[in-house]
């Protein structure tokens, strides 16, 4: 049909010790949606970095051939003269800077020594419009929200002339309107004739908005799927990206008894730590059972992670108000010490910010909630701390040479793995889980939700809190949903529906779509 | 299983500097720098920075964090003491309020930073004027004799700054030779206890010619420096304290609690917070300690002089972080050991010592030092890239 805008032959890339793309081939077409879909590690990040010229030509192995000619870039502003414009998963803006500034840093308008402030502001005003967003470019980036600002880095493609764009992972940190918002404009793009290619892990945007689907595994090029010719739905793509057709999704949990009550909250209301006079969490009353996993549905912003934070030792927010009860005792837990010491655990959802050290091995972070369980009048005892890790490393079936590898080298699904061995050696009664699948690939998560299953059949109390419709429902025995601060509804896991969660939100918003 | 020659190298890099350094003083004057005499003045000159050092190193830690007062702290200390001694003080009551005076001095500090997050950077350096001005106000300006021989045995300055020799050995100290024998034996003893232990658990132990190797080198070096030492005066008191100090830090960075969580907040502070360990009390812990240190370096500051001066210390803080960071210390925290800390103390302390005998003009000798330290760091940068 369309005549092919980019070609990527026999892409061959080599790290020391390590084959990360092995003979890798993908042919884009003109002026379509071209996704590509793989587990994590499987090298799609690499193929995009060697397509931008990141990994400078030579460093590779295999042509590049785009609108007809072969390429050999040696930086990144080779390839975006051409048109090749890549918008990384982790925005790169600079929170202090107005919109214009950004969007022509290192493109700036006007004369060599002099900008032109006219220029700059009244052309990224011109951009914004195209990727709809009203905000003036005058405004900075630090008081715009993540979709906006991923709608600004858009916009400074644009300004580059973008004729080929990708983007890795755009609706990673997005909501669920957002991310509609983002998808629908890359469909508005195409009809202008725009080649777009996306990277990311939702496979429900893949069926959204691809024409093509490339899948990568273990570094090679699996297959490539035409949306045009067959019905491709996300089993479909599973199957591509995994090898083997993954028949449930979530493991079954056999026998457990759901017994008494463990932990019960009432009346809990949080206050913004900065913005005091604004209310965060509001007036929220929720329980867990023993061998129970209680699901928390919300989008992202509807005070989730607010609510799990000040209940671990008020370690978020001010003006913390409501009781609290662990095993039929009421506590009031004034720092995270405190809630460890009441059997309570928090599994961050930001695992790299807030959860592990990276720079230190496995051993170190397994210990490090836990370090009365490795030593002895203050010293370490550093035999009793390396079994504890490789014990949990066995249990949890983590993929590394040794538990002295630093955590930073290994893997989403593996890092995540060694935060709940770190929170598991803290033997917890109640466990909360703030999406404990994030960026993790499908393998991995079934993993982890089979570790999940063992720790409520060992009689602990889960709490998982998740913007993943599928997962809440097909793990949870019962769900709470949350938007706005407050909890909207509340539902056994049997009657649960993705349309009845949805709708119990839109309920609780007044019908109105009111930002 | 293989060990690379790359990986050794990598490990070792600064030792291997320190070992190339000294080959190039050692050619460039005539053997002058392997003298007995001068290997004791590099142990006796450097003793400060071996032990402002080791504090700095706590704090660096935490995060890059450093002590811009130390310098300031170790003149004013060592003016109290000796202005108190002058008065016919006690002598040991003169030592116990300038260890405390370190300490409040740190905790100072530390409150500061820990408590009202105030930036290191900025604290300390309204330390490093504070403390100056104060040192003026207790010597009033001027210099101060130190007479007391105790004091000046005990924290080796003066004439008799070496243990003696009980066992009067004739041309050689022999206490000398015997204690790093001693030494020698224990650390021999150590190495294959630990290596036994670990076989016994089933854990992974380097190979055994490696750890041969290492241990003969180890041995072979510490008792040529003894040897050294013996066939010149013997013992200096002062490397007593630096042993101390420097066995004491080794221990409590690595087999502490505390030690891991220095590690930990320079690491990931947030994740160590959530943890339940409080940030804040590590900071507190790293500048007490610092303060502490720059106490026991105004004491063996004031005892190598006789004497306190308004102007002692400046620019020691500076020989501190040096030392850290050429040592392999990571600006970002988080990364260094006490090991590295030796390492690069040395290298400043050759380098330094090695010029003056070459009689190189002083205002050049700076410059070295400068270059020698943002090399150090360039090194470190790139090694840290090709890891990645």
């Amino acid at each position: 049909m369309g005549n092919i805008i980019l070609e990527m032959k026999n892409i061959t890339k080599t790290f020391p010790g390590v084959k990360a793309l092995d003979n890798v081939n993908l042919k884009v077409e003109e002026g379509e949606i071209h996704a590509l879909v793989g587990e994590n590690g499987a090298g799609k990040s690499t193929l995009m970095n060697v397509l931008s010229g990141i990994y400078p030509y030579g460093t590779y192995e295999g042509d590049i051939v785009y609108k007809g000619e072969v390429c050999q870039f040696q930086k990144i502003k080779d390839s975006e003269e051409k048109g090749i414009v890549i918008i990384h998963q982790e925005l790169a803006l600079v929170p202090q800077m107005t919109i214009g500034e950004n969007m022509f840093l290192g493109n700036e308008r006007g004369k060599k020594n002099a900008i032109n402030w006219n220029e700059t502001y009244g052309e990224a005003d011109k951009y914004l419009k195209m990727v709809g967003l009203s905000e003036s470019s005058h405004v900075l980036i630090k008081d715009i929200g993540t979709g906006k600002q991923q709608l600004v880095e858009i916009a400074k493609a644009l300004a580059k002339n973008a004729k080929l764009l990708i983007l890795d992972e755009p609706t990673s940190s997005l909501n669920e309107t957002d991310s509609k918002a983002l998808l629908d404009l890359m469909l508005e793009f195409k009809k202008q004739g725009m080649t777009m290619i996306i990277i990311t892990h939702k496979l429900n945007e893949v069926v959204y908005v691809a024409d093509k689907i490339t899948v990568i595994r273990d570094g090679s090029t699996v297959e490539t799927m035409d949306c045009k010719a067959e019905k491709i739905d996300e089993e479909r793509i599973i199957k591509g990206m995994v090898g083997r057709e993954i028949t449930d999704r979530f493991p079954k949990r056999h026998d457990v008894k759901i017994g008494d009550v463990n932990m019960e909250v009432k009346n809990w209301s949080v206050y913004h730590p900065l913005y005091t006079e604004r209310k965060v969490v509001d007036n929220v009353n929720f329980s867990v059972r023993k061998g129970e996993v209680v699901g928390i549905y919300g989008l992202m912003g509807a005070g989730r992670t607010e609510l799990a934070m000040s209940i671990f030792g008020k370690s978020y927010g001010t003006n913390i108000t409501g009781t609290m009860t662990i095993n039929g005792k009421e506590v009031s837990l004034k720092s995270p010490r405190e809630a460890i010491n009441a059997k309570l655990a928090y599994v961050t959802e930001d695992r790299k910010g807030n959860g592990l050290v990276l720079g230190k091995p496995i051993r170190v972070n397994t210990s490090l909630a836990n370090m009365d369980g490795v030593s002895d009048h203050g010293i370490i005892d550093t035999d009793r701390e390396y079994n504890i890790a490789v014990q949990y490393k066995d249990l949890l079936k983590t993929k590394t040479p040794s538990v002295e590898q630093n955590v930073g080298n290994l893997s989403g699904g593996n890092q995540q793995k060694v935060l709940l061995a770190k929170w598991m050696f803290t033997d917890p009664s109640v466990l909360i889980l703030d999406e404990p699948t994030r960026g993790i690939d499908v393998g991995a998560k079934y993993e982890i939700y089979c570790i999940i299953n063992d720790l409520v059949a060992a009689g602990k109390s889960v709490v998982m809190i998740s913007s993943e419709l599928p997962e809440v429902i097909g793990m949870s025995d019962r769900i709470y949903i949350m938007n706005e601060g407050k909890f909207v509804g509340e539902m056994a896991a049997s009657e649960a529906t993705q349309e009845n969660i949805m709708a119990a939100i839109i309920q609780s918003a007044g019908g109105g779509d009111k930002e | 299983m293989s060990v690379k020659v790359s990986d050794i190298f990598k490990k070792y890099t600064m030792a291997i500097a320190l070992v190339v350094i000294v080959i190039f003083f050692q050619i460039q004057t005539g053997g002058g720098i392997l003298l007995p005499q001068n290997i004791n003045n590099l142990i006796s000159q450097n003793a400060y920075v071996f032990v402002l050092a080791s504090g700095m190193l706590l704090c660096i830690l935490t995060g890059g964090n450093i002590d811009l007062a130390v310098g300031s702290v170790v003149c004013f200390v060592g003016g109290i003491g000796a202005v108190m001694m002058q008065a016919n003080i006690n002598v040991w009551v003169a030592v116990v309020v300038m260890l405390v005076g370190g300490l409040l001095v740190g905790l100072w500090q530390g409150f500061w930073i820990a408590y009202v997050k105030v930036p290191p950077f900025i604290a300390t350096l309204a330390g490093m004027y504070a403390f100056r001005g104060l040192s003026n106000v207790v010597l009033q300006g001027y210099a101060v004799g130190i007479n007391n021989t105790t004091f000046l045995n005990v924290f080796g300055g003066g004439a008799d700054c070496y243990i003696p020799d009980f066992l009067h050995g004739n041309g050689m100290n022999i206490t000398c030779m015997i204690v790093g024998v001693i030494a020698v034996v224990i650390y021999i003893v150590m190495v294959f206890r630990s290596r036994i232990d670990a076989k016994s658990k089933g854990y992974e132990v380097q190979p055994i010619g490696i750890e041969i190797v290492k241990m003969v080198i180890i041995s072979a070096l510490v008792l040529w420096i003894f040897y050294k030492l013996a066939n010149y005066k013997g013992l200096p008191t002062v490397l007593i304290w630096i042993a101390v100090v420097l066995l004491g830090y080794a221990y409590v960075t690595k087999n502490t609690r505390m030690g891991r969580y220095l590690y930990a907040v320079g690491g990931n502070e947030k994740a160590t917070n959530l943890s339940g360990i409080d940030s804040r009390k590590v900071y507190m812990f790293a500048y007490v300690n610092m303060g502490l240190m720059a106490g026991l370096a105004g004491i063996l500051t004031v005892a190598r002089a006789t004497m306190a001066q308004p102007t002692f210390g400046n620019m020691y803080e500076m020989d501190a972080i040096g030392a850290c960071f050429i040592g392999g210390a990571s600006a970002y925290g988080g990364e260094g050991n006490i090991f590295g800390v030796v390492i690069g103390a040395l290298i400043m302390g050759v380098i330094n010592q090695g010029m003056s005998i070459m009689g190189v003009n002083a205002n050049y000798q700076t410059v070295v030092k400068g270059i020698v330290v943002l090399v150090a760091i360039i090194f470190d940068v790139l090694s840290n890239k090709k890891k990645k």
